[in-house]
């Protein structure tokens, strides 16, 4: 299986990373690789079997609806590079 | 060309949880940013989520409200998209395994026509937070208060074709979540969020048309004016021949226009996978059935039974029973009226104008529905005219006094109802009107003898200071005028 570098470059972008032109090559052979080990899994026969939504053959627990959880936000915002008024500044964004 | 509209709409509806889907966070509106935000919320590395039993009892109660299969495992799927009120980088929903499965509403039309629309499924999901967009030094500020806030997001299948029947299925929706109790029904704070997709087809044909979506209605009236104004983009577009593509737009209500936010074609690859940090859950019969229990009269129901138990007629019946705050009202109005229909008249007349005009909800209102019941029943009675009903009401309203019975007698409405009384009235005010009374009992035409009837109500309502009962003045005018 390869990938193409359309792909590796639209998969980049979706994930926010930037790639210099160099990088693109080595991770067409990386991703190919990996591609390939799932077109090894995609060959099991699986009709019989029912996809799996977890690992662990077990059941979600679920909560009370209490509130447990005060307000730590100076605690957090001492950690964030920007805020002001209680709010949290990031590079301006507009749609 | 004559062209079918094809409608499907996608509602995010705000479970009324007292915490977030999974973290313990206060969801209650209106705090300071950001001091609803925990750890889970923020997305701090090591933390994980642990959902609230209330939301899925709520998504239940809203899946047996619908006629829906509960779905008894769902799994939540990670939706991987980037923006910053979004900490994770992905948001928490149910892609193959929702909550709800195929259900449906029935709706009713303005021409007495009902329709039914197919739910498609509805799934549980968090919310995001809020941007800000005023210029903090040319940043953004972001409120992460919302953030994994408890949504179910119910999606239809394209089954309405106007306007008027995708904002018919909003208010029904409204009621629906609002009566059951799972949402507050407080659009002006997003409670209730409408997503509306749009596309166009030659009248007749099967084949459906590339849709638009336009997103983030929130209120009934946007929402029309958002579906007139794309049906009439796309018909220009095709008309003209051209192509429309599939891309989401955002309606500005106040400048009536709308404008793509992003083409779905490119940018939206959302890269759905199961969380990992979340099992399966399991829904078993014991928590369908204690849902079930929580579910209060459906507004369906209740129209039923008001159309029963009062003899209301379909329109009235509907309007009285959609909001469970103004059914309450009426069925306390009607029981301490005589004449159920005479108290919906007055719950849906003067009592919801004077709402409308004050901006008031039914638990706002300064009068109860005993009160108007007291009214209602001297109107039936015929101690007071519908005029002096009219002024018992203000007054009630106005607080001038506690119960009908003493605003009556305090103001002097009390409706004359003494023939021997009335009867000496009649007589005095005939007796100065000698030509009409003459020109009366010359006309032949019915219709005309009819209208010149009232020409002696005036001078009547004078004389006895506007106390005498019209119904009573009317029969002996008739009598007296025959000869």
């Amino acid at each position: 299986m390869t990938i193409s570098r359309e792909d590796i470059e639209k998969v980049a972008v979706l994930a926010r990373i930037r790639l210099d032109e160099e990088q693109i090559p080595a991770l067409e052979k990386d991703l190919g690789n990996i591609l390939s080990l799932v077109d090894q899994l995609t060959a099991a026969d699986t009709d019989n079997v029912e996809p799996l939504a977890h690992p662990l053959d077990a059941v979600q627990r679920l909560r009370p609806d209490e509130v447990t959880e005060s307000n730590q936000r100076e605690a957090f915002q001492a950690i964030a590079p920007a805020t002001e008024n209680g709010l949290y500044l990031v590079p301006r964004v507009i749609e | 060309m004559q062209w079918d509209i094809v409608i499907g709409l996608e509602i995010h509806v705000q479970l009324a949880t007292k915490t977030k889907i999974f973290s313990g966070s206060s969801t209650a509106f209106g705090a300071e940013p950001n001091t609803q935000a925990s750890a889970v919320d923020l997305a701090m590395p090591g933390t994980l989520p642990v959902p609230n039993e209330q939301a899925f009892r709520y998504a239940v109660m809203f899946g047996l409200a619908v006629n829906a299969e509960i779905g008894r495992r769902s799994v939540f799927d990670r939706k991987n998209y980037f923006y910053p009120d979004l900490p994770k980088g992905y948001q928490t929903t149910q892609l193959d395994h929702p909550i709800v499965g195929p259900g449906f509403v029935d709706i009713d039309l303005a021409d007495g026509r009902s329709k039914r629309v197919r739910i498609h499924h509805a799934h549980l999901e968090e919310d995001a937070g809020k941007s800000l967009h005023e210029d903090f030094h040319g940043m953004t500020g972001i409120d992460l208060n919302r953030a994994g806030t408890p949504l179910i997001e119910i999606v239809t299948e394209p089954d309405m074709n106007s306007a008027e029947e995708a904002v018919a299925f909003a208010k029904k929706l409204h009621s629906l979540v609002s009566s059951i109790g799972i949402c507050d029904g407080d659009m002006s704070q997003g409670s209730l969020r409408f997503d509306v997709n749009i596309s166009l087809k030659p009248k007749g044909s099967d084949e459906l048309g590339t849709r638009t979506e336009t997103k983030n209605l929130n209120s009934f009236r946007f929402m029309e004016q958002a579906i007139a104004h794309e049906v009439e983009r796309q018909m220009d577009i095709l008309e003209d021949g051209g192509r429309i593509i599939q891309e989401t737009r955002l309606y500005n209500g106040d400048r009536d226009e709308s404008r793509s936010m992003r083409s779905k074609e490119e940018a939206n690859d959302y890269r759905y996978f199961p969380c990992p940090d979340l099992l399966p859950v399991e829904i078993d019969d014991a928590f369908i059935e204690s849902a079930r229990v929580l579910l209060p009269e459906l507004p369906d129901d209740r129209k039923a039974r008001f159309k029963e138990q009062f003899g209301l007629n379909d329109y009235d019946a509907g309007l009285l029973s959609a909001d469970a705050r103004l059914a309450g009202f009426f069925e306390e109005t009607a029981s301490h009226g005589k004449d159920p229909k005479l108290a919906a008249n007055w719950v849906l007349g003067e009592f919801s104008a004077r709402l409308n005009a004050e901006d008031k909800t039914v638990t706002q209102a300064p009068i109860t529905g005993t009160q108007l019941g007291q009214l209602v029943t001297r109107i039936a009675d015929n101690t007071v005219s519908s005029s002096g009903a009219k002024k018992v009401f203000e007054a009630l309203w106005n607080g001038e006094g506690d119960n009908a019975d003493a605003i009556i007698e305090s103001q002097g409405l009390k409706q004359v109802s003494d023939t021997g009384a009335l009867e000496q009235m009649v007589d005095e005010v005939l007796a100065n009107m000698p030509d009409q009374v003459a020109q009366y009992q010359q006309e032949t035409d019915p219709k005309k003898q009819k209208k010149m009837l009232g020409g002696f109500m005036g001078p009547l309502m004078k004389a006895s200071r506007g106390q005498g009962n019209p119904k009573l003045f009317n029969e002996i005018l008739l009598k007296k005028l025959k000869g």
